[in-house]
C-alpha cells in the first residue's frame, strides 16, 4: 500500500480496496519500525480514531476526496490537544489549545494525521540539524542529511512512511529537502494559504505547502490547502483552481528560462549534469529554452539574512517563560526569567537569528540594513517581472550540491550560502516546486521550477508532464 | 527672570468598539481577570492579527473632527520590548505613517481669547495588560483583559504655556472624544489617559529639555503636576544647573514627580513595519461617509447656539464645554423651552446644585425634562421666577414633580386681576406716606410696593400683573 500515491489511495479506498483504518494502521507500523527520527511525535490513538471516522464517511458515501488519507503535518502548524513544539525545546512541552487554519482545513476533508514531523527549530535551517529532538535522517543515505527545515516531512514522503506530509517554506523549506530527498514539494505564493497557527518564522517571507511524492497528489493536496482566511490579513481573497484539472495540459509551447546566475561557480557538477538533462527532456516535449538574468539574485542571501532575522527577533520574543513552554527553574528576578528562559529554552542557530535581527532593527542601524533590504528585495521582484514577461517558467537547480553528511557544515554562514537558489523565490513572494529529476551518485536531485504570481497551475502542470515522460519520482531508497 | 513654559500632551483615548482592535474578545470593563483575552490577545505560538474597521472608522472621525490629513496608507508597526503584560513581546502601534496626520483644535483661554493648538498626528495601537504588583507578596499578577484595546494615540504640538491651557486642551479633546462617541472619556477605568510632555526656556530662547510626566489620571491631577514640574525644573535652571531628559512619575499623594527611567535607560523599540498586517487603505468613498455620519461638532453647536439661540458666545462655550451638559440643555430647548432661560437655569442653578452634590449631569436627580417643565411653569405664570427656585429645590431632594411640588404647596402663582387688585388697594391704603410720595416723582418707590405685594401674596402674586395693576392704580 506504501507504495501507492495519494491519488491512488483516493481511488483505493473508493474502491474499497482497503479500508483507511488498514493504511493508516500499515502506515503507523512503518513509523514505529522506521529509525529516520523523522517525527516529533506520533498520534497513533487520534490517527486511529480518525480513521475509524473516514471509514464511517466512506461506507455512508459522505466523504470527500481525501477522507481517510494519511498524512504527516509538519510540527509547525498548531494542532489543538496535540503537542505543537516547532522543533524546540522551548516548546517541548506547549499543547496547542486550537488548530492552525491548515490543520482544521484538512480535519475537515477527514483526513487522517499519522503524527507531527521533526523540522530545524522554528523552521531556521537547511539540514535538520538544528532541531532539539535531534537530526532527521536521509532515507536515501542515513549518514547525510534530509535538508531542512521540513526535514522530517521529506524523509517521512521519501520513505513512504507517510502518503505526504505538509511542509513551510520561508527561504527554501520545503523545495531543499524535497529535492535532497527525491520528492515533489511546492511553495505556492505568499498569501495562497493561510499562515494563521503556523508558528511565525519570518511573516512576510513564509508560505505552507504540500510534500508529496507526484505533483499529481501535490495538486490534489493543494487544492485542500489553498484559499483566503479571515484570519490572516496576508492571506489574498483570490479564488483557488481546480489545480488537478491542468495538469493533462501540453507543454509544447512552454517557454522555459534558465537564469545564467544559477549555473555559475559553486553549483555541483552532479547537479548540473541532472538538472541539463531534465531541461533536455523538456525540450524534447517542444518547450522553447532561452537563457535569463535575475542580476540581483547575488544579494539574496544578505537580503534574505537580514529581513529574515529581523521578523524572528519579535515573532520569536512572545517565547518568553511568562504564560506558556519553557521557563527556568528558580527565576530570581523578572529579568533573570526573561534570560535564562530564552536562553536554555532556544538553540544556538534561533540565537543567532534573534541576535542578528535584534542588531539590525535597533537604533542607528535600521536604514543600512533593514531598509536597505527592504530595496534589495524590489530589485529581486523587479528582475523577476522582467523575466516573466519573455518566459512562461524559470527552471534551475534547487540546491548547490546533493544531500550533504550529517554534522559536515559547521560554519553558519556556508549553511546559509546553500540556500542560494531558492531564497529569491520567497523574497519576492513567487510560487516555487521542486521535483524529483535525477540522481548525482546515490542521492536524488531536485529541479527547481519557479512560475509567476499566482501560477501554480502552470508549474504543478510542467511537473506532471515531466513526471508522465520520467520515473525519477517513482524511485524508492527501498530500491537502493 | 521670566521663565516660559512649553508644554505638549500625549493623549491615549482608548476606542470604545466592542471587540479589540486584532481580535473578537470583548472590550468590557471589569470582569474576572483574564477571561477576556483569546488566543490572540495572549500571544500564542502562530495567532495572527486582524484589524478591527471599527476602530479604523473611530480614528478616522478623530480626524475629520480636528481637521487632520487622514494618510490614505497608514502602516502598522511593532514596538518591541519586554514586559509581562505585553504577552506579544511587541506592541502593535503605528510609527511612521499614522492614520491621522496634522490637525488643529481650539481652546478658549481665560482671557476668553480663542487659542489654536496643534495636533501633530494620532495612531492606533493596542494596549497592553495590567500589572498587579499588590495582589501578592512574592509576585506579581498579570490581567490580561485590557491586552489588545484599542488606543486612540493623541499627540499636540508644544503648543500649550501653561498648566490651564494644557489643562483647557485636555478637557477639549475629552468633550470631543465623547461628542463623536468614540470613546466614554471615563478617566477613573484608564479611557482617558494623559502623559505631559513639560519643559522651560528663558523668554524668546530655543525649547529646552524636556521631561515627560505619567500617570496622570485627572485634570485637577494634570495641572497640578505639570506645574510642580516647572518649579522643579526653573529650580534646577536657576541653581545653574540641568534637567534631564528622562520619564517622570507623578505620585499624587505627595504632589512631586520622580525619575522612572532617563533617555540613556530608555528602550530602543526597534520600530519596523508588522508584516502581519496589510497597509491601512482608507478610500475616498469610506471618508466621505463618516464625514455624513458625523454628528454636530463642539465648535459648529457653539455657533449655533449664538447665531440660532441668541446666546452669548460665553453661554454658548460653557454649554457646549461637555457634550452631555449640551444634550441636557438642548433636549429642554428642542422641547420648546426658552434658550435664554433654560441657559441660567442649566448654568446657574443646576450647576450649582450638581456641584455642590458632586454629581455629574448624566447622574442628575432632575431630568431634562422636569427641569424643562419648571420652566414651563414660569413661562405660563403658573409660578415667578423666584417661586421656581423653591420648587428646584423641593424637586433636588425629591419631593415630587414639578407639578405636585406646586400643587401640594400651595405656590401656584396668583394671576386674578381682581384678587391682586384687592391686594394692592390693602397695600397702597396702608401706605399713604408712600403713595404720596410716587406721586411727586419719587418713582423707584414701585419697587417697594411691588415688594409689599409680593410679601402680602407670598410671593405667589404674578409679578408682571402687579406691576401693571400699580402703575395704574398709582397714576
Amino acid at each position: 500500500m506504501h507504495n501507492l500515491t495519494v491519488a491512488e489511495q483516493i481511488k483505493g479506498l473508493k474502491n474499497k480496496d482497503f479500508s483507511s483504518s488498514e493504511l493508516t494502521q500499515h502506515y503507523l507500523n512503518r513509523i514505529n519500525d522506521s529509525k529516520l527520527n523523522a517525527f516529533i511525535s506520533i498520534t497513533e490513538d487520534q490517527a486511529l480514531s480518525q480513521a475509524k471516522e473516514a471509514d464511517k464517511k466512506i461506507a455512508n458515501d459522505e466523504s470527500s476526496i481525501l477522507t481517510g488519507i494519511p498524512y504527516a503535518h509538519k510540527d509547525i502548524f498548531c494542532t489543538q490537544g496535540i503537542k505543537t513544539s516547532a522543533g524546540s525545546k522551548m516548546l517541548d512541552s506547549f499543547i496547542s489549545p486550537y488548530d492552525a487554519t491548515v490543520t482544521r482545513k484538512l480535519n475537515d476533508e477527514n483526513m487522517v494525521m499519522l503524527g507531527k514531523t521533526n523540522m530545524d527549530e522554528f523552521a531556521m535551517g537547511s539540514s535538520n540539524e538544528n532541531s532539539y529532538f535531534g537530526p532527521v535522517k536521509n532515507p536515501w543515505d542515513i549518514s547525510k542529511v534530509p535538508g531542512g527545515s521540513s526535514g522530517g516531512s521529506a524523509a517521512a514522503v521519501a520513505a513512504r512512511i507517510s502518503p505526504f506530509a505538509t511542509g513551510t517554506d520561508t527561504g527554501g523549506s520545503i523545495r531543499q529537502p524535497a529535492s535532497l530527498c527525491g520528492i515533489t514539494g511546492i511553495k505556492p505564493t505568499y498569501g495562497r494559504i493561510s499562515r494563521y497557527g503556523m508558528i511565525a518564522y519570518a511573516s512576510s517571507l513564509d508560505q505552507a505547502g504540500p510534500m508529496t511524492r507526484t505533483a499529481e497528489d501535490a495538486a490534489i493536496v493543494l487544492n485542500a490547502m489553498a484559499g483566503f482566511d479571515t484570519n490572516d490579513s496576508t492571506s489574498v481573497n483570490k479564488s483557488v483552481p481546480d489545480y488537478t484539472q491542468y495538469l493533462k495540459n501540453a507543454v509544447n509551447d512552454l517557454k522555459i528560462g534558465l537564469p545564467k546566475e544559477y549555473f555559475s561557480e559553486g553549483l555541483d557538477p552532479g547537479v548540473e549534469k541532472v538538472v541539463m538533462q531534465s531541461i533536455k527532456e523538456y525540450e524534447s516535449m517542444g518547450a522553447k529554452i532561452q537563457e535569463v538574468s535575475l542580476p540581483n539574485s547575488v544579494h539574496a542571501i544578505p537580503a534574505y539574512y537580514i529581513v529574515a532575522p529581523c521578523e524572528c527577533s519579535s515573532n520569536l520574543s512572545r517565547f518568553d517563560g511568562v504564560r506558556y513552554g519553557y521557563r527556568c527553574e528558580h527565576p530570581k528576578d523578572l529579568n533573570d526569567l526573561y534570560l535564562r528562559s530564552r536562553s536554555e529554552g532556544f538553540g544556538n542557530e534561533v540565537k543567532r537569528r534573534i541576535m542578528i535581527g535584534a542588531y539590525a532593527l535597533s537604533a542607528g542601524y535600521y536604514d543600512a540594513y533593514y531598509l536597505k533590504a527592504q530595496k534589495v528585495r524590489q530589485l529581486i521582484s523587479e528582475d523577476f517581472k522582467k523575466v516573466f514577461k519573455k518566459v512562461d517558467v524559470i527552471m534551475g537547480p534547487v540546491s548547490p550540491s546533493a544531500a550533504f553528511d550529517l554534522g559536515s557544515v559547521k560554519d553558519p554562514v556556508s549553511m546559509y550560502l546553500a540556500d542560494i537558489y531558492t531564497l529569491s523565490v520567497n523574497l519576492a513572494g513567487l510560487p516555487g516546486m521542486s521535483i524529483p529529476a535525477g540522481f548525482s551518485g546515490n542521492l536524488p536531485v531536485g529541479l527547481q521550477l519557479i512560475g509567476n504570481h499566482w501560477s501554480e497551475q502552470l508549474l504543478l502542470n510542467a511537473a506532471h508532464q515531466f513526471q508522465m515522460r520520467t520515473d525519477w519520482h517513482n524511485y524508492s531508497p527501498a530500491d537502493r | 527672570m521670566t521663565w516660559e513654559t512649553v508644554i505638549g500632551l500625549e493623549i491615549h483615548s482608548q476606542l470604545r468598539t466592542k471587540s479589540k482592535i486584532f481580535s473578537g474578545a470583548s472590550t468590557a470593563f471589569g470582569s474576572e481577570a483574564n477571561t477576556q483575552a483569546c488566543a490572540v490577545d495572549l500571544g500564542f505560538p502562530g495567532v495572527l492579527p486582524v484589524l478591527n474597521e471599527e476602530a479604523v472608522k473611530m480614528a478616522l472621525r478623530f480626524g475629520l473632527a480636528v481637521n487632520a490629513d487622514i494618510n490614505k496608507n497608514s502602516i502598522f508597526a511593532r514596538k518591541n520590548y519586554f514586559y509581562p503584560d505585553l504577552p506579544k513581546g511587541y506592541q502593535i502601534s503605528q510609527f511612521e505613517i499614522p492614520i491621522v496626520g496634522k490637525g488643529t483644535i481650539d481652546i478658549i483661554l481665560d482671557s476668553g481669547e480663542n487659542k489654536t493648538v496643534g495636533i501633530t498626528r494620532a495612531h492606533l495601537e493596542e494596549d497592553a495588560g495590567k500589572s498587579i504588583h499588590d495582589l501578592y507578596d512574592d509576585y506579581t499578577a498579570i490581567d490580561l483583559n485590557r491586552a489588545g484595546t484599542p488606543l486612540l494615540e493623541i499627540v499636540s504640538d508644544p503648543d500649550m504655556s501653561s498648566a490651564k491651557e494644557a489643562v483647557a486642551y485636555a478637557k477639549k479633546i475629552h468633550a470631543l472624544v465623547q461628542y463623536i462617541d468614540i470613546c466614554d472619556g471615563n478617566m477613573q477605568e484608564g479611557s482617558f489617559r494623559c502623559d505631559a510632555n513639560v519643559s522651560v526656556r528663558k523668554q524668546g530662547e530655543g525649547l529646552g529639555t524636556r521631561a515627560e510626566l505619567k500617570n496622570i489620571n485627572s485634570f485637577k491631577f494634570l495641572e497640578k503636576a505639570i506645574n510642580i514640574e516647572v518649579e522643579r525644573q526653573i529650580d534646577i535652571l536657576e541653581e545653574g544647573g540641568c534637567v534631564v531628559q528622562e520619564t517622570r512619575l507623578y505620585d499624587s499623594i505627595k504632589n512631586e514627580t520622580r525619575s522612572m527611567r532617563s533617555k540613556e535607560e530608555a528602550n530602543d523599540y526597534r520600530y519596523f513595519p508588522d508584516p502581519d498586517l496589510l497597509p491601512v487603505a482608507i478610500s475616498d468613498e469610506l471618508l466621505v461617509e463618516i464625514k455624513k455620519e458625523l454628528p454636530e461638532l463642539p465648535t459648529e453647536k457653539k455657533l449655533r447656539f449664538v447665531d440660532v439661540l441668541g446666546l452669548s458666545t460665553y453661554d454658548a462655550e460653557v454649554l457646549t464645554s461637555q457634550k452631555e451638559v449640551a444634550e441636557y440643555f438642548e433636549k429642554m430647548t428642542n422641547q420648546g423651552a426658552d434658550a435664554k432661560l433654560s441657559a441660567n437655569w442649566v448654568m446657574g442653578d443646576l450647576s450649582a446644585a450638581l456641584n455642590k452634590s458632586q454629581l455629574e449631569i448624566v447622574d442628575s436627580p432632575i431630568s431634562a425634562d422636569e427641569l424643562f417643565l419648571l420652566i414651563s411653569r414660569i413661562s405660563d405664570n403658573t409660578i415667578s421666577g423666584k417661586i421656581a427656585k423653591d420648587v428646584f429645590k423641593l424637586m433636588w431632594d425629591g419631593n415630587g414633580s414639578v407639578d405636585e411640588i406646586i400643587e401640594k404647596q400651595g405656590l401656584k402663582q396668583l394671576t386674578d386681576s381682581s384678587a391682586i387688585e384687592s391686594i394692592i388697594d390693602d397695600v397702597i391704603a396702608n401706605n399713604p406716606g408712600q403713595v404720596q410720595q410716587f406721586k411727586d416723582g419719587n418713582s423707584k418707590l414701585l419697587g417697594f410696593f411691588v415688594g409689599q405685594v409680593m410679601k402680602a401674596s407670598h410671593g405667589k402674586a404674578n409679578p408682571k400683573q402687579v406691576n401693571e395693576i400699580l402703575n395704574e392704580k398709582l397714576s
